[in-house]
């Protein structure tokens, strides 16, 4: 198991927003986790990357404890994140945006290997290369945020709504690069208010509401669930 | 109009000097988001640290030096360490009021030392750098003279440098921007602020040494006033801005050496206060500073 969290408690103050929730990503998986707003998806991405700490429960990674393991360890561990609203350094350019994903990393020969993957991946970021983050269009942030957690090769990225403010068009593109970045070996959590396009894409799949976990199993169970179909398809 | 290079003269040496307290407030501001308020005490220490040394110790020059750049650079740390980062996440009043807190402390601190060992608080160097002088015409310019403009511009240049082709340079503006997002990154935050503490107070070691060089005196209160202006310069320049720092200090300082100058007896003991009206009408007309960038906070 790549990444194990149980009976995992988070509290913010006196409010507790993650109940006991308890799941598994096996490496190689794309696990979605699907809920809706203020369910606490945000939440339990920044409990695993250790930007918020848990209350009680655990946190495993190769079956190694990290539940209080400080943030920038994390990274080095082989956990990335694409943030909720991509959170890209926006006064930087695209480069060195870039260059901080690598932050963990020492060997300049291996960096430039993941770049040239990176660039090869999202062309328009080379052709971007120098431009100031801030300006880029949405999309291109997105493919910022996400070449940006590539760069410091992690085992898992975990990723918070893609999706987010992005026309139709651009969402199935991001989603079919999520496919092949899973493709090519490095395993995934998905956090999505799109469940549609999230369970088209996972393996397995949880449904959050308000702190826990009411529904899980594979995605192609829970797309014809009733339940899930009314609240989360809109079917 | 015999009057007017000297006093540009003594304006760049007062600016370059408050531009390098400006540089520490400035990175300080600009990555920690916090208003160092005890940043020019740091100065002082160092000038009582070179006194010491030199006047009591009898130290080589090269020595003394070095030892007030470790020893700003450990208060810097230890500051950071004991009464800021407690308090990180709270409101930027409770810091504020700490930092006066700190700047308080280390003014009696310096007072109960220099008045047990010495008697009185205001101490005179015996001039301990001689560097020749040039003479162009009538306008004579020391070593030291140059030596302070030399410093300020080649460590302007070398802290540019540093932020922009650093892999520690690129954590702190990562850090500047969005704490979170440059954990995300692998970047240990309080380790990247302890670092901008240490850097700040290194340079207002070297400030401290210029300072004494030419004006040869320390008292425990020089550094408030002192801090103020720089503080006044590294806002006029642009917060957070590296050259908007020093063109800052160098601006407040010609402004100061030029009202001294020139103005009238009785209002020329305002001079302090005039750096302060020009801050003003410049913040009226631009708000960030000179070289300020707006900027949006991410929370
Ligand atoms: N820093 C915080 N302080 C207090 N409460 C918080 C904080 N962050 C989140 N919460 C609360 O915790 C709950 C879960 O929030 P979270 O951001 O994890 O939800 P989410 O599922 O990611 O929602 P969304 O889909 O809108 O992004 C919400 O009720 C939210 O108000
Ligand atoms: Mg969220």
């Amino acid at each position: 198991m790549l990444l194990e969290i149980k009976d995992l408690s988070v509290y913010y103050g006196v409010i507790e927003a993650i109940k006991n929730v308890s799941f598994s990503v096996e490496e190689g998986e794309i696990i979605a986790l699907i809920g809706a707003n203020g369910a606490g998806k945000t939440t339990i991405l920044h409990t695993i990357s250790g930007l918020v700490s848990a209350k009680s429960g655990s946190i495993k990674l190769s079956g190694k404890e990290i539940t209080k393991t400080p943030a920038h360890k994390i990274v080095e561990m082989g956990i990335a994140q694409v943030p909720e609203g991509r959170r890209i350094f926006s006064q930087l350019s695209v480069f060195e945006n870039l260059k901080l994903g690598a932050y963990t990393r020492n060997s300049q020969a291996e960096i430039n290997e993941s770049l040239e993957t990176v660039f090869s991946r999202f062309p328009r970021l080379k052709e971007r290369k120098n431009q100031v983050a801030g300006t880029l269009s949405g999309g291109e942030q997105q493919m910022l945020a996400m070449g940006r957690a590539l760069m410091s090769k992690p085992k898992i990225m975990l990723l918070d709504e893609p999706s987010m403010g992005l026309s139709p068009l651009l969402v199935s593109e991001i989603f079919d690069i999520i496919k092949s970045i899973n493709k090519s070996g490095t395993t995934v959590l998905l956090v999505e208010q799109n469940a549609k396009k999230a369970l088209s894409i996972a393996n397995h799949a949880y449904v959050l509401e308000t702190g826990k976990i009411v529904l899980g199993g594979k995605s192609e169970d829970l797309i014809n669930n009733d339940s899930v179909k009314k609240a989360y398809l809109g079917e | 109009m015999e009057k007017l290079i000297p006093t540009l003269i003594d304006g760049l040496n007062l600016g370059s000097v408050y531009a390098l307290v400006a540089l520490g407030y400035t990175m300080v501001y600009g990555i920690a988001k916090m208003l160092n308020f005890a940043h020019g005490d740091v100065i002082m220490v160092g000038a009582y640290t070179l006194f010491v040394c030199i006047t009591t110790l009898h130290l080589p020059l090269w020595l003394t030096f070095i030892i007030a750049i470790l020893v700003c650079s450990v208060l810097g740390f230890i500051v950071e360490k004991l009464a800021y980062k407690p308090l990180r996440g709270s409101s930027p009043l409770a810091v504020l009021i700490t930092a006066i807190g700190v700047s308080y402390l280390l003014q009696n601190l310096a007072l109960l030392f220099a008045n047990t060992k010495y008697g009185m608080d205001k101490q005179f160097f015996s001039s301990f750098l001689n560097l020749g002088s040039l003479k162009i015409g009538n306008v004579t310019i020391s070593g030291v003279d140059f030596l302070i403009w030399i410093t300020t511009a080649v460590i302007m240049v070398g802290m540019m440098l540093f932020i922009k082709k650093t892999k520690t340079g690129r954590a702190m503006l990562a850090v500047s921007e969005d704490k979170g997002a440059a954990q995300l990154m692998g970047v240990n935050v309080n380790k990247t602020i302890s670092i901008t503490f240490i850097i700040g107070s290194a340079l207002a070691a070297i400030a401290s040494i210029l300072f004494a060089a030419k004006y040869q005196f320390v008292e425990s209160t020089m550094g408030s006033l002192f801090g103020i202006k720089a503080f006044a310069a590294a806002v006029f320049g642009g917060i957070g801005s590296i050259p908007g720092a020093v063109i800052g200090g160098v601006i407040i300082g010609i402004i100061e050496a030029f009202s001294t100058a020139f103005l009238p007896g009785s209002v020329n003991a305002a001079s302090d206060g005039f750096a302060f009206v020009i801050l003003i009408i410049m913040l009226v007309l631009k708000p960030t500073g000179l070289l300020g960038k707006q900027t949006t906070e991410k929370v």
